[in-house]
């Protein structure tokens, strides 16, 4: 089955080797180009379908922010209120700590089933936890119903984007994994199989079709959860979602305790916002919601799953504590420059991209190289926040980690070269006195560097393409030799210019 | 402690000290014009590839006969307003049997003009979920006064205690390469049916 | 008005030409700037490396050097935006209110150049003269930090003499980031070299925007690639008329500069 990210290189290192695989580059960034088109267009539409003076969509934004903020700022009450809901309604309502009780949980429904097999809704919470992983020990299999995830499963791969784990294979490739895993799994992909998306999609319902019909036990995750109704909402493509939802006679939904949201009327952003922000559609084909058991439609037996798993150590982050506002919609992928260039699997994580880069670390804390190596995965470009439905700052939050990283190592008996830089720097950089210093020492380098660089740099002066101890910059880019005169020296000389001869 | 103690635990001592936020924003509405709606409905169901007819209510009969797959086996849900000669009655038909049926023919609760979308809530005319979701093809009735403006609307106007269908369009996915394709595991054929 | 120039640590060190290029420019508009000369750095390196401790005397610095001025006028998007939304975290972590208050009152006063120029002076048209091909690159900090929208633009359009081409994809990141260049530099420079691509593709001679270290960056690859396009600061170009449009775009003038500090050296 797909394999773990267990043992994942640091960031830098796991983008170095995903940067030289070309194929990968190419998909990536004829898959994110197509989707961040197609989000903006419908950015603009409702911007013109809403009017006013103030963009359409940013008020959306703020309200759907909102919501989900009024959410966990209140969250104990809400969970109690959700949990009273789902009860009324004929739902087991379980409460786990961690991936390991949640994954017990689920073994032992699919158990008490005697169920050998399990067909699954795409569902971000359960790669989290491992959950097919632990299924599998205990002999159950755990069937991804979800086309990319089915890609992914087969072909013994790793996730590397939420809403399209699959992202970094192209229909000529996953055409190949059809045609040598379907036979051994269940029903083989059709021998004159071609590369058209149609149908390969066609071959991916034949594949699932017998899954579906057959299966007793489903376990899906959920977009959102309402308190006060105790509904839960999953958003989808495909109609495996309704598949699992419906014709098993089990049901176990696995949330994480920050879907919750208050009311039903608030779902409203967030149901406009989600699939404008992640497929680029004004509405996903199939939204389905359901509260508890309905007698004599769908599953009649269901099991809610509430998890914490890391959850309540980033709620009590009050800078991190937005990342919990996310809806798992990608658009922050698809518009981030360092994933389009790097793919999902340099982020070691289920989570990728530029809120996997802040959730990681807020959900599992710093201290490991792995974790504390991605919030410095960004430029702090900031398009990641302008493209988030619900106004999670990832910037702020990433620059807030970086700090909570480097505090984690002020205690070291042997400081790190950059924190000794760092330290040099505050010294020459509190005080204009010691930094005019350190100018002139560098003008004295400028002048010698001048002599000996190859090429006019644009701005005044040699460039140099080797500088000792400079290597991370000057193996792809030259750099300007110092000035060699500061700007400070030339005002002190000039009294700003104005005694300037030439 | 259970696990349940132990997590409302972490949650409140996160939260010591931090306001709760009362004020929260009206999401704001589009301002579609009221004699534009039923149109609009109509073009962005057609954006997702399904088709659309129009007809009056006393044409609704052969309208719905002409957009069934000629020979096919249908199937209707109890309570359905319009007649389908042939169509076989669901008294609980298993999905293996539902998967060898081609059609089903099923009323709505609400259509949302803004984004394209039909809401069943499976009520009488609707049916069980299973039943407009395995066979290939689904014809489906919305009558022009179920047409809303947007999400909210629709929002307002169903019961979240009762199981909801958002349908827009036929099943598709992004999955190759980002770029929609139609025809996954739910119907491949969506055909609407406004009447009014 | 009193106002003040923020000339960055970057300029001051690597890049005075720009900083002389903005005195020259408001001093032809009719704006007399000051250099506060206790200035140093807004301390954004340390910041958004995650040394807010280290941040701390640095920002006190900043705050000191420019207290009491009206506005301060930065050619730098990125170092405004640090004035602007970082220096009240590092100022709260200094535990120092008075800090917090003196970072709060200057934050609002602070101008990236095209923010000052089209907002608080009221031009577009700044007399200048610059008779070349240029593509401009909105850098990410104005764009999405400080909301700069068109400005720029609509000031290099003023221009004359200019043939203003777009650059494609315009509004993605170069790569630079900071220390980003460094801990993740193969990400960085496959980003700058898209952004490199995207320049020659307009058939510019010069590539202009508001922050010399992305052009550093962007230029440091142009430059390995012998690209055959020059980077320059918008004020560059803004401060240059048709007496000095010689002086300031020629590649050659720069060499024999060179030259002649080696001479001074010798």
């Amino acid at each position: 089955m797909s394999g773990t990210f267990v043992g994942m290189p640091v960031f830098p290192s796991a983008a170095r080797t995903a940067l030289a695989d070309t194929q990968l580059r190419h998909n990536l960034a004829h898959a994110t180009s197509t989707i961040r088109g197609k989000r903006s267009r419908l950015v603009e539409e409702v911007d013109e379908s809403i009017g006013g003076d103030d963009s359409g969509w940013e008020r959306l934004r703020l309200a759907g922010a909102a919501v989900k903020e009024s959410a966990l700022r209140d969250l104990d009450r809400h969970l109690v209120a959700l949990e009273e809901a789902l009860t009324a309604r004929g739902a087991t309502v379980h409460w786990a700590r961690d991936a390991a009780e949640a994954n017990a949980i689920v073994v032992s429904v699919a158990k008490a089933h005697q169920a050998d097999e399990v067909v699954k809704v795409k569902s971000m919470v359960t790669q989290e936890i491992g959950l097919n992983e632990a299924l599998e020990a205990e002999g159950v299999l755990a069937w991804e119903t979800d086309l990319a995830e089915l890609i992914v499963q087969l072909g013994d791969d790793l996730p590397s984007h939420i809403l399209v784990p699959a992202i970094h294979r192209n229909r000529a490739e996953i055409r190949e994994i059809f045609l040598r895993r379907m036979k051994d799994v269940g029903r083989p992909a059709p021998a004159d199989l071609t590369d058209e998306p149609a149908v390969l999609a066609g071959a991916a319902r034949e594949h699932l079709r017998e899954k579906f019909l057959r299966a007793k036990v489903a376990v899906s995750g959920a977009n959102f959860a309402v308190a006060d109704t105790g509904t839960l909402v999953v958003v989808e493509s495909e109609g495996n979602g309704r598949m699992c939802l419906t014709l098993p006679e089990v049901l176990v939904s696995v949330v994480g305790i920050e879907k919750v949201v208050p009311t039903w009327e608030m779902l409203d952003p967030l149901l406009r916002l989600l699939p404008r922000s992640s497929t680029g559609e004004r509405m996903n084909p199939y939204t389905s919601t359901w509260t508890g058991v309905t007698p004599g439609d769908g599953p009649q037996e269901v099991h809610v799953v509430l998890l914490d798993n890391g959850r309540t150590r980033a709620l009590a982050d009050e800078v991190g504590r937005q990342a919990l506002r996310c809806i798992r919609c990608s658009a922050c992928l698809n518009v981030c420059p360092v994933y389009e260039r790097t793919g999902g699997h340099a982020y070691g994580s289920v989570y990728p991209g530029p809120i996997g880069a802040i959730l990681n670390p807020l959900l599992r804390g710093t201290g490991d190289p792995q974790t504390d190596s991605l919030p410095y995965a960004s430029s702090l470009c900031g398009a990641c926040f302008e493209a988030c439905p619900v106004r999670i700052d990832i910037p702020e939050v990433l620059v807030h980690l970086r700090a909570k990283v480097v505090d984690g190592h002020r205690g070291d008996r042997v400081p790190k070269a950059e924190a000794v830089a760092m330290r040099a720097a505050e010294f020459a950089l509190s005080d204009a006195r010691r930094l005019g210093w350190a100018e002139r020492a560098s003008g004295v380098a400028g002048r010698v560097a001048g002599r000996f660089g190859r090429r006019a740099l644009p701005g005044g002066r040699r460039s140099l393409s080797r500088v000792p101890g400079g290597s991370a910059w000057t193996s792809a880019r030259d750099l300007p030799a110092p000035a060699t005169e500061s700007f400070r020296t030339w005002w002190k000389r000039t009294d700003g210019g104005r005694e300037e001869t030439r | 402690m259970s696990a349940r103690e132990e997590i409302l635990g972490r949650v409140r001592s996160a939260l010591e000290g931090v306001e709760r936020l009362t004020d929260v924003p009206v999401a704001p509405r589009v301002t579609t014009a009221a004699d534009r709606v039923v149109e609009l409905f109509v073009e962005r169901v057609e954006d997702y590839r399904a088709v659309v007819t129009r007809c009056a209510p006393a044409d609704l009969a052969a309208t719905v006969r002409a957009a069934l797959p000629a020979g096919g086996t249908v199937v209707v849900p109890p309570g359905l307003g319009v007649e389908v000669p042939g169509a076989i009655e669901d008294t609980g038909l298993t999905a293996a049997e539902l998967d060898r049926i081609d059609a089903v023919v099923t009323e709505a609760r609400v259509g949302i003009a803004e984004t394209g979308t039909i809401v069943l809530d499976h009520g009488p005319g609707q049916g069980r979920r299973a039943l407009s979701l395995v066979p290939d093809q689904h014809v489906c009735i919305v009558r022009v006064d179920q047409v809303v403006t947007d999400v909210p609307d629709a929002v307002a106007l169903l019961d979240p205690l009762r199981p909801l269908t958002w349908i827009s369009g036929p099943s598709a996915t992004s999955d190759i390469e980002l770029d929609r394709v139609e025809g996954v595991h739910g119907p491949r054929h969506l055909h609407v049916v406004v009447v009014g | 008005m009193r106002v003040a120039l923020m000339v960055t640590c970057i300029n001051d060190a690597m890049f005075p030409d720009t900083g002389k290029a903005v005195v020259r420019l408001l001093r032809r508009l009719g704006v007399e700037v000051d250099f506060p000369a206790a200035q140093t750095c807004c301390g954004q390196p340390m910041v958004n490396t995650g040394y807010l401790d280290e941040a701390v005397p640095v920002v006190r610095a900043y705050a000191e050097a420019f207290a009491g001025y009206d506005a301060i006028v930065t050619p730098s998007g990125s170092c405004a935006g640090s004035a602007r939304h970082q220096h009240g975290i590092v100022a709260r972590r200094s535990g120092d209110p008075a800090l917090v208050d003196a970072v709060a009152e200057l934050g609002p006063r602070v101008y990236e150049l095209s923010e000052f120029l089209v907002d608080v002076l009221e031009v577009t048209d700044v007399g200048a003269y610059f008779p070349h091909k240029v593509t401009y690159h909105p850098t990410c900090h104005s764009l999405r930090m400080l909301g700069v929208g068109d400005r720029p633009r609509r000031l290099l359009e003023a221009v004359r003499g200019i043939t203003l081409v777009d650059l494609p994809a315009a509004q993605e990141c170069c790569g630079f980031g900071g220390t980003f260049a460094v801990k993740n530099s193969d990400t960085s420079v496959a980003m700058g070299a898209d952004k490199a691509r995207h320049v020659r593709e307009t058939g510019a001679e010069v590539l202009v925007a508001g922050d010399n270290s992305c052009l550093m960056h962007i230029g440091g690859m142009l430059s390995r690639q012998q690209g055959g396009v020059r980077v320059m600061h918008l004020a560059e170009i803004l401060a240059s008329t048709e007496e000095t449009s010689a002086e300031h775009s020629s590649v050659e003038l720069t060499a024999t500069n060179v030259e002649s500090d080696a001479e001074v050296l010798r």
